[in-house]
């Protein structure tokens, strides 16, 4: 098999991470910032396997599957709380949660 | 293979930013799914078939079958599409993404900066993932699954209709708007 140079598989990780950054901050729909966080969790995902691959060492597929842990508990929970706050405000704009004043 | 991963990442990212820029629910949705695709693409160039599998199973499947049942369930309607096109002007979104920009370049610098090597695309079998992931990382498996228990009852907590919307905490301060 042909080589794949490790700096390009790194800057698609950055750039997938980016790009899901940017959307966590430009969105107000809560469910396409969901979507957004989950963009930059697989992009963190593919940068552990760029790196286990430039070993060839099991630890970064490892990685990943945490992380897809970690994406499933979060999206669980995380729409259900998307339900009670379509529930409450009858809108997903984010900005409506800001009874804390925070 | 180097062809396959050059296409499948340009997919990716088009996907990707088609992602953020929608304004329907379901077509963001159809567009994450096709980035996620890609995504498993190259973890398979990249030799982690089991990842690739995992990745399509899990992310592909249940969590994206989890975003439509909750758009499904909220109903959304046209009249979000309307309101997502106001709440996306230009003037929202060009400061965030050149604060981005200069991010991702930033990283891209530090990134090549460093001495280049290649991925020879050599396989890891998932016989060797499963060795690692239970013997070396026991105790990850253990935090993992305590975790999916959280998740499990969080989501049920959450999920339960056990405040009707108009008797809600919040309804009675009398500030629903």
């Amino acid at each position: 098999m042909a080589t794949i140079p490790i700096h390009y598989g790194l800057l698609l990780a950055a750039l997938l991470f980016v790009v899901g950054l940017v959307g966590v901050l430009v969105r107000r729909n809560i469910l396409f910032i969901l979507m957004s966080i989950e963009i930059m969790l697989n992009a963190a995902g593919l940068a552990f396997v760029v790196g286990g691959a430039r070993w060839g060492r099991a630890d970064g597929q490892v990685m990943v599957i945490i992380i897809l842990t970690v994406a499933a508990a979060e999206v669980a929970v995380g729409l259900a709380l998307v339900l009670r706050f379509h529930g409450w405000f009858k809108s997903l704009d984010a900005d409506r949660a800001s009874e804390m004043r925070g | 293979m180097n062809a396959v991963f050059y296409i499948s990442a340009g997919v990716a990212v088009l996907a990707t930013v088609m992602v953020i820029v929608a304004k329907n629910a379901i077509h963001g949705l159809l567009s994450l799914l096709v980035s996620l695709l890609a995504v498993s693409l190259i973890f398979y160039v990249m030799g982690a078939p089991f990842i690739a599998a995992l990745e399509i199973i899990i992310y592909g499947g249940a969590i994206m079958v989890l975003f439509i049942f909750v758009v499904m369930l909220l109903n959304l309607g046209p009249a979000m599409v309307d309101q997502e096109r106001q709440w996306l002007p230009a003037r929202i979104w060009i400061g965030p993404g050149i604060l981005a920009l200069v991010l991702v370049v930033e990283m891209g610098y530090v990134i090549v900066r460093r001495p280049n090597a290649g991925i020879s695309g050599s396989v890891v079998t998932p016989q060797e993932v499963g060795l690692a992931l239970f013997g070396l990382y026991l105790l990850g498996v253990e935090l993992a699954s305590m975790l999916l228990l959280v998740g499990l009852v969080g989501a049920y907590y959450l999920g339960q209709r056990r405040i009707p919307p108009e008797k809600g905490p919040v309804a009675q301060r009398g500030r629903l708007p």
